[in-house]
């Protein structure tokens, strides 16, 4: 029983152009992943290699043809925008209109963490670097601004996903059936918190959750339009024969480090009981998930209750606390590490103090920092939840720039708790982790990247003095390639070309 | 932090505990405004300028 497993993060960051409300984002977008590696010799810019990728998979069995997809499904299309490769084993691209980070495979939900905070790093370097470019067709350089949230308060949300690789054997009806009660729950502490209530926010309240009112339907392919509480894209990135890539599409984009932490690791929790049968094959299910996840949401005092099918009527911290008891259990049974330990203690006390009151998270939690904060100004300015000011504060706690951002404003000044130093985060800017497929990839970048053409989650791609074709090392094993497994070729190769010898002795 | 301050000392019964607690009370109180007021003073110095127009030019195409 572990909160390890290989995982990841995906954000997609808003994007505005200051002074030009029409600018256009892609754009902009491809401006800040350019500029961004241009700046640290990313020369080549080895492109991202689509042959593995399959996003019309879907984990029932079926794929949905390409004629009757929306096209905003079709991800794999390269559409000539950026689209690089990092030392540190992520990807850094333009999605859709958006500038995007996806986080190297890493082991802990520490490392989540460390490695999302390093993409923050990387698009704030990418965003300052883009905004000193000469001129472009807008005609005069104007700060480019990113934000990690997820809506625009005006219909329009953007992502940011999970991934956890799974074990192929667990029948997808028991991770939808067990999974959908704890996503409906847990936004009691992932919440980033929003002013407005609606898609377009025509109601005006505060709310939990960025993400909430854009899920429609319990489970589906889409993750554009009418969005699923459970995702079933199946693309594993992986041996699809062994593996599963759960992709989690369900969750805030959250600044707070100890909302990462327990996002991923109690997740991480529900999967491993789920793998190993420890739920048993039912539960009592919600009788309307995603009325009850939009209801959860808008109450922050955390008092509004879910009916079960069987009636019983359960607050979101009750559910959350039946998941806590059955992993205590399952712990008590089966053994536990320092993560998990740290994971478990950290949703306990959070647990416990959100239903105490939850401004007794203040200091931890994006959504109580967030409303702690608006409150304040209602109460000073006496304003009503529609005043554009409280809009403002809203949005302004995404930004990313640190004398801007209202998040980073509260941890200069000692207001909101963190779990790893800055020296870490500058480190997983450039370095992998050390224990997952990443290392390899990311070593392959920072040794190499003038000989690599192309790379993605499952191989690097070599275009190698002598060859006439491109040399493909396919990565299909997520926990091969780490430093204990290739760090010894690393230091023995001087080129590419011995690397590539020593691994296919060709 | 007022309220824990109060609690731990809620359970004294002696005048004089009595009257420490309204001024730890106080104290604490004050220290809480102050703080409150220096967080909105500092985010006031940083907010952006013109809340109303610069919240209605942020729309953003969908995403994922």
């Amino acid at each position: 029983m572990t909160v390890r497993r290989v995982q990841g993060s995906e954000v997609e960051y808003g994007i505005a152009v200051t002074g030009q409300p029409h600018a256009n984002p892609m754009v902009a977008s491809t401006h800040v992943v350019n500029a961004y590696a241009a700046a640290n010799g990313l020369t080549r810019r080895a492109r991202w290699d689509f042959e593995e990728e399959s996003p019309l998979r879907d984990a029932r069995g079926f794929d949905l043809g390409r004629d009757v997809a929306d096209p905003s499904q079709l991800t794999d299309e390269d559409l000539g925008l950026a689209n690089i490769i990092l030392t540190n084993g992520a990807r850094l691209y333009v999605d859709h209109a958006h500038p995007e980070y996806s986080s190297p495979e890493v082991l802990t939900p520490l490392d989540v963490v460390l490695w999302e905070k390093a993409g923050e790093e990387v698009m704030r370097t990418g965003a300052e670097l883009a905004t000193d470019l000469p001129a472009t067709t807008a005609g005069s350089t104007a700060p480019i601004v990113l934000y990690k949230n997820n809506i625009d308060n005006k219909g329009a949300s953007y992502g940011s996903h999970e991934n956890y690789l799974m074990d192929r054997q667990v029948p997808f009806e028991q991770i939808v059936e067990h999974l959908i009660p704890f996503f409906v729950s847990r936004q009691v502490f992932t919440g980033a918190g929003r002013v407005g209530q609606r898609q377009d926010g025509s109601v005006h309240a505060f709310q939990i959750s960025q993400r909430a009112d854009y899920f429609e339907v319990e489970v589906g392919l889409e993750t554009t339009l009418k969005r699923p509480l459970i995702n079933t894209r199946d693309e594993p990135h992986a041996d699809p024969k062994k593996y599963r890539r759960l992709h989690v599409i369900i969750g805030d984009a959250n600044c707070s480090e100890t909302a990462i932490l327990l996002k991923h690791g109690t997740t991480s929790l529900v999967l491993a009981m789920i793998e190993a049968g420890f739920l048993g094959p039912s539960r009592r299910r919600l009788a309307r998930p995603v009325e009850a996840l939009h209801s959860i949401s808008y109450d922050p005092t955390l008092k509004q209750t879910v009916e079960y099918e069987d009636g019983t009527a359960v607050t979101a911290l009750e559910i959350q606390r039946e998941y806590l008891d059955a992993a205590r259990e399952f712990v008590a049974r089966e053994g536990s590490d320092a993560d998990t330990d740290q994971v478990l203690d950290l949703w306990a006390s959070i647990l416990n103090r959100l239903a105490d009151d939850p401004m007794q998270c203040v200091e931890e939690l994006d959504w109580v920092a967030k409303l702690a904060l608006l409150e304040r100004y209602r109460e000073r300015d006496d304003l009503d939840w529609d005043h554009a000011k409280l809009h403002l504060v809203d949005l302004q706690y995404h930004d990313i720039r640190l004398h801007k951002g209202l998040y980073h404003q509260l941890v200069r000044t000692g207001r909101m708790k963190r779990l790893v130093t800055e020296a870490q985060v500058q480190e997983a800017v450039t370095e992998p982790p050390h224990d997952t497929r990443a290392y390899f990839r990311g070593k392959c970048l920072e040794r190499f990247s003038a000989d690599i053409a192309a790379a993605s989650w499952d191989s690097v791609i070599f275009d190698l003095p002598g060859h006439e074709s491109l040399q493909r090392i396919p990565t299909m094993e997520p926990l091969r390639g780490t430093e204990e497994h290739v760090g010894r070729l690393f230091e023995t190769s001087t080129t590419a070309t011995e690397l590539f010898r020593t691994i296919t002795g060709r | 932090m007022s309220e824990q301050q109060h609690k731990s000392t809620r359970k004294s019964t002696g005048a004089e505990e009595q009257v420490e607690t309204t001024e730890v009370d106080t104290q604490a109180k004050a220290k809480l405004d102050d703080d409150v007021d220096s967080i909105l003073d500092e985010i006031d110095d940083v907010l952006e300028e013109n809340a109303e127009e610069f919240v209605r030019s942020f729309v953003q195409k969908g995403g994922q």
